[in-house]
């Protein structure tokens, strides 16, 4: 088989007590694609994000990385080097700090006390906020501290965050939870611009949501992919509308 | 010094250390004593140990106020380098003691020691003092803090345990068999490096090392604040799991600023113990940890400046508290705490500073 994806996860199975939270799951990401993970309750979308960061270890089954990086060898911040980033749902940035200062400490670099005792941003680094911050929309919110972001802000800033380690693949979890209509629309203006650059893969309940951003969706249902395409296709797929979108 | 520019509180407070290393012997040496305006020993040396508390207020402030750790055990660290201190000065005493022996300090005499325990080795010389005067606290808090750090104790188990640490040295620091000379301490020093300390000329001199002292701590706690590592301190006071996954090493950096907050306190101590003449185990008691807390708490935690400034109007509250009315002092301080609490949570140097300035 040739290796050209950026993930492979095939036949993955993850028990818990017996319960198989993932069956046979098998799911593939292109470079620079924009996938959406949609599914009821209990479909296996928070595990699966598990078992690609390290999280959890399937009980069978293998994932790889693109063609060299098995990522079931690697712990969680092994993973996180080698390019994953992931995005919880529940935004935490430090509220004490400048939305800068927030991005300058995800800058990729030292981590050492001594190191950031002298440590200094670069032409380079500096470059690479701004771009982040212009990416992001937060450019006019460089001196704001954390705190007084608006919650869709939050998002963003924390997905500026993933960004400044140049992740390859970024993960990320429900993102438009609790967001304005208008930080909705934002939203999927910044996760489209991503994907391109980096292979972006979103779980989201929010149809209409998924609907304006997906190019391609997968279906999960009882831990495996039960329909796969563009929206309009996995729409119309009779099982699909059966448990998830019939409802 | 370009740190310094938007640091206007640090600035006054730098004028101020200045003014004081300049007016002291001003006041004390040129202005004849029987000028009311002449400084009496007495005043030169209330004013080097609010220095004293102001520079471990200051190493309260750097470890609580911008790493989150509320160490409710820094006058263990403060009293070990007073006693460092103590040591080399009842050593200077020789057979100037009661008991006239070279090498032994009276309490060992009295308790019919043959000799120098090995521990006391070296305090003769004031280089290797000086530098016990540092390293013990510092190791003290190496050592501690990795264990305490190492187990991801946080927040009030570790205030409870650093109450603990203090407590426990001062019940060992009571018993005569320690070596440090009980409950007595130390006292009845006579000279540092050859001056005599009960000379004006000495006491003026030691007050304006100690101010030396406490611009160089804040400003190298100035410099690590405002350092990348500064803002890596922070990022661990107010989200500490979100800068672990960011790949920080968190408890490295509070292990190490916990002992750099250790060796600041623990020189405070050595610095006091000379102006105030005496050092004994009561110097541990966990009360005096609590005050320091309050005292950074009453100025404005997380400024470096306020903790200072908190530490001077405190000390002064007490010292004209427990003169006045000495029954009232420790109920005034709770009321004091409990009041800064509830209704000036930035500390007196928040009510003259813009709100959402301070870091």
């Amino acid at each position: 088989m040739i290796r050209d994806k950026r993930l492979y996860l095939e036949d993955v199975t993850v028990s818990f007590d017996g319960f198989k939270a993932l069956n046979e799951l098998s799911l593939y990401v292109d470079p620079g694609e924009l996938l959406c993970i949609i599914g009821p309750n209990g479909a296996g979308k928070t595990t699966m994000m598990d078992v690609i960061t390290g999280k959890t270890r399937p009980s069978s089954g293998t994932a790889w990385f693109g063609p060299l990086i098995d990522l079931l060898k690697l712990s969680e911040a092994q993973i996180v080097a080698a390019g994953i980033g992931r995005k919880f749902q529940k935004p935490t940035v430090f509220e004490q700090l400048t939305v800068f200062e927030n991005l300058e400490l995800a800058l990729a670099g030292t981590r050492s006390f001594l190191k950031t005792l002298r440590a200094s941003i670069s032409a380079v680094q500096r470059e690479r906020i701004d771009k982040v911050l212009e990416t992001i929309g937060l450019s006019d919110h460089r001196t704001s501290l954390g705190r007084i972001l608006a919650h869709g802000q939050k998002q963003w800033l924390e997905i500026g965050m993933l960004l400044m380690q140049d992740p390859e693949l970024l993960l990320v979890d429900e993102p438009v939870a609790g967001m304005t209509p208008h930080e909705i629309e934002r939203t999927a203006e910044l996760l489209t611009s991503l994907a391109g650059e980096h292979s972006v893969v979103v779980v989201e309940h929010d149809m209409s949501f998924v609907r304006s951003i997906a190019r391609r969706v997968n279906v999960l249902h009882e831990g495996r992919v039960i329909a796969e395409g563009n929206m309009d296709k996995v729409q119309a797929d009779p099982r699909v509308i059966e448990v998830y979108l019939g409802e | 010094m370009t740190m310094l520019s938007s640091d206007r509180g640090g600035r006054i407070f730098l004028a101020l250390m200045a003014i004081v290393a300049i007016a002291v012997p001003v006041f004390n040496q040129l202005v004849p004593a029987s000028s009311p305006l002449h400084l009496t020993p007495f005043g030169i040396t209330l004013i080097g140990k609010y220095m004293c508390y102001g520079m471990l207020a200051l190493a309260v402030d750097l470890i609580w106020g911008y790493c989150g750790i509320l160490s409710l055990g820094h006058a263990a660290f403060f009293s070990l380098g007073g006693y460092a201190m103590g040591m080399y000065l009842m050593r200077q005493i020789g057979t100037r003691g009661v008991y006239a022996d070279p090498i032994l300090p009276d309490f060992m005499v009295f308790l019919n020691w043959k000799e120098l325990p090995w521990f006391w080795y070296g305090f003769n010389h004031f280089a290797f003092a000086l530098l016990m005067m540092v390293l013990v606290p510092a190791l003290l808090a190496l050592l501690f803090g990795w264990l305490a750090f190492r187990s991801r104790v946080t927040g009030v188990y570790l205030s409870i345990i650093t109450q603990a640490l203090t407590y426990a040295l001062m019940l060992a620091f009571f018993r005569n068999d320690m070596g440090f000379g009980g409950n007595n301490g130390f006292t009845d020093f006579k000279d540092l490096l050859g001056f005599d300390l009960h000379a004006d000329s000495t006491r003026v001199v030691l007050l304006m090392a100690t101010a030396l002292a406490l611009a160089g701590s804040y400003l190298a706690c100035r410099g690590i604040v405002e350092s990348r590592a500064g803002r890596v301190m922070r990022a661990i006071r107010d989200a500490e799991s979100r800068t672990r996954f960011l790949g920080y090493p968190v408890e490295r950096f509070k292990l190490w600023v916990f002992v750099f907050s250790a060796a600041i306190a623990g020189l405070a101590g050595a610095l006091y113990v000379p102006q105030v003449g005496i050092i004994n185990p009561g110097e541990f008691a966990p009360i005096n940890s609590i005050e320091a807390v309050i005292w950074v708490a009453v100025g404005g935690r997380g400024t470096l400046f306020g903790a200072i400034a908190g530490a001077v109007v405190v000390n002064y509250a007490k010292t004209y508290l427990t003169g006045a009315f000495p029954e009232i002092w420790l109920y005034a301080l709770g009321a004091l705490f409990v009041f800064v609490t509830l209704f000036l949570p930035r500390g007196i140097i928040g009510l003259v500073t813009a709100p959402g300035k301070e870091k």
